[in-house]
């Protein structure tokens, strides 16, 4: 444990953990995309994923366990950053102008990190912490979505998630050293591409179910 | 020839040695030359300032050719300006239009402590150096020049890492106020070059935790500081830092 200490009071240290974690939580984030597309083949088509994930037994809760660990050490490691980061320039400047490389994404890390942490917690009190034995996943994903204010308020959501992944996935790798110029437009391609799957594929779902199933 | 001249309203950071606030104060530079650089253009106020008996602008210059690291001021917002892979010195006034606003201040960073109106003392950059930015070696018969092999796609990607002169825009530009450009430019030229080798894996730990301690932020891979650097050095070269810390602590 020593040495985790050691490195984690760095400054880099702090930021491979961030990278790690982040790109665990990209690779939920692809999974279980691709569970709630089979949403749009149907409510036959998702019940089935719902049953073959809940097959799963045991290993659905290391996933929950793995998780939630990594949350807490994300959340942590992020705002420790954050605050040193604010620390580091105590005098502002009056004028500021971005050169070019600050994007929407870049600037607003700490922020939508937050308010995904938010909306991580609201969305599991929706849909994980409720009585499964009353309705069907698919129930309460309908009842959820007949609710305009939830339908604005995940609509918001997976847009400030697309935001965030927009450039946390391409960060990742820089920090975790993997930045070379023939592999690094691709890795900044596919994360801008992921970063539209997500919000597009997530954020139809109450547009699919209130107005076409 | 007749060169055109410019007049330019500049909103100036003073603050008296030993002052813990400062302030923006307003000047008028009149009949600037175009051909003028940026410090000349301040030399001309200072000459104005000193003939009105107040206290002329104190900046930090050196060379004046790009190529000491000693200027810098942030113009406008921007480091050093807003021309590309420029100095303070060699950004010329035919760069800012007839009447224009120019506010300038200095490098905002905790870990360089403000000393004078435009000068801050920078001598982090030096601490991070003194921790492990150096080769040492035993004195003795220089070895032929081509006893040891290297690429000269090597040399150049370490000679274009080498061509960091320290300024410290990266920190000023950096949202987070990071020195990272300038270590990883700082190990890289080393890290690269068989000799810099055996001594790698202590340099970059001693020389980030060194950075830690001089109370610079973390990089969040913003990328400003590669734009405002006037060397041009990449953020390829934080990566090449990123590994070799990696390399470091687990092996």
């Amino acid at each position: 444990m020593n040495w985790f200490i050691e490195i984690f009071r760095t400054s880099i240290g702090k930021k491979i953990v961030m990278a790690i974690t982040g790109l665990g939580f990209s690779l939920f984030l692809l999974i279980h995309l691709i569970g709630n597309l089979t949403l749009y083949g149907g409510k036959e088509l998702f019940m089935s994923y719902v049953e073959h994930l809940h097959a799963l037994g045991p290993l659905i809760h290391v996933a929950e366990v793995g998780l939630l660990t990594f949350a807490i050490i994300h959340v942590v490691s992020g705002l420790i950053l954050f605050w040193q980061n604010l620390q580091a320039r105590p005098i502002r400047y009056k004028i500021n102008k971005r050169a070019g490389g600050r994007t929407l994404g870049s600037a607003t890390m700490p922020y939508t990190g937050v308010l995904i942490l938010i909306f991580v917690v609201i969305h599991l009190l929706n849909f994980h912490f409720i009585d499964h034995s009353l309705q069907t996943a698919f129930q309460v994903i309908s009842a959820t979505f007949s609710v305009l204010p939830y339908v604005v308020f995940y609509t918001i959501a997976v847009i400030i998630v697309a935001i965030h992944v927009s450039h946390g996935f391409w960060s990742l790798f820089q920090t975790l050293g993997a930045n070379h110029a023939n592999y690094m437009p691709a890795i900044k391609g596919f994360g801008i591409i992921f970063s539209l799957l997500v919000a597009a594929g997530f954020g139809f779902i109450p547009v699919y179910v209130n107005f076409i199933m | 020839m007749i060169s055109k001249s410019i007049n330019l309203t500049l909103k100036v950071w003073r603050q008296s040695r030993g002052e813990k606030k400062g302030h923006l104060e307003t000047y008028y530079a009149k009949d600037i030359s175009v051909d003028m650089s940026f410090l000349e253009m301040i030399d001309v106020v200072n000459e104005d300032l000193t003939k009105i008996h107040k206290e002329p602008i104190a900046f930090d210059h050196d060379c004046r050719e790009g190529i000491c690291g000693m200027c810098g001021a942030v113009v406008n917002g921007r480091a050093h300006g807003h021309e590309k892979e420029t100095t303070l010195c060699q950004l010329h006034m035919r760069h800012f239009s007839d009447g224009a606003t120019i506010v300038i201040e200095p490098w905002r960073s905790r870990a360089f402590p403000l000393i004078k109106d435009l000068v801050v003392d920078r001598s982090a950059l030096d601490k991070i150096i003194q921790a492990g930015g150096f080769i040492s070696v035993n004195a003795g018969g220089a070895p032929d020049a081509n006893a040891l092999p290297i690429p000269r796609e090597v040399a150049e990607t370490a000679f274009n890492a080498a061509a960091c002169i320290g300024c410290g825009a990266c920190v000023a530009a950096c949202p987070n106020a990071s020195a990272m450009l300038f270590v990883s430019a700082k190990i890289s030229q080393l890290a690269l070059l068989p000799q810099g080798r055996p001594e790698g894996a202590k340099r970059v730990q001693a020389m980030v935790r060194q950075m830690d301690e001089c109370g610079f932020g973390n990089c969040s891979n913003e990328t400003e500081c590669e734009v405002e650097c006037p060397k041009g050095i990449s953020i390829l070269n934080i990566a090449r830092l990123n590994r070799e810390f990696l390399k470091a602590e687990f092996s």
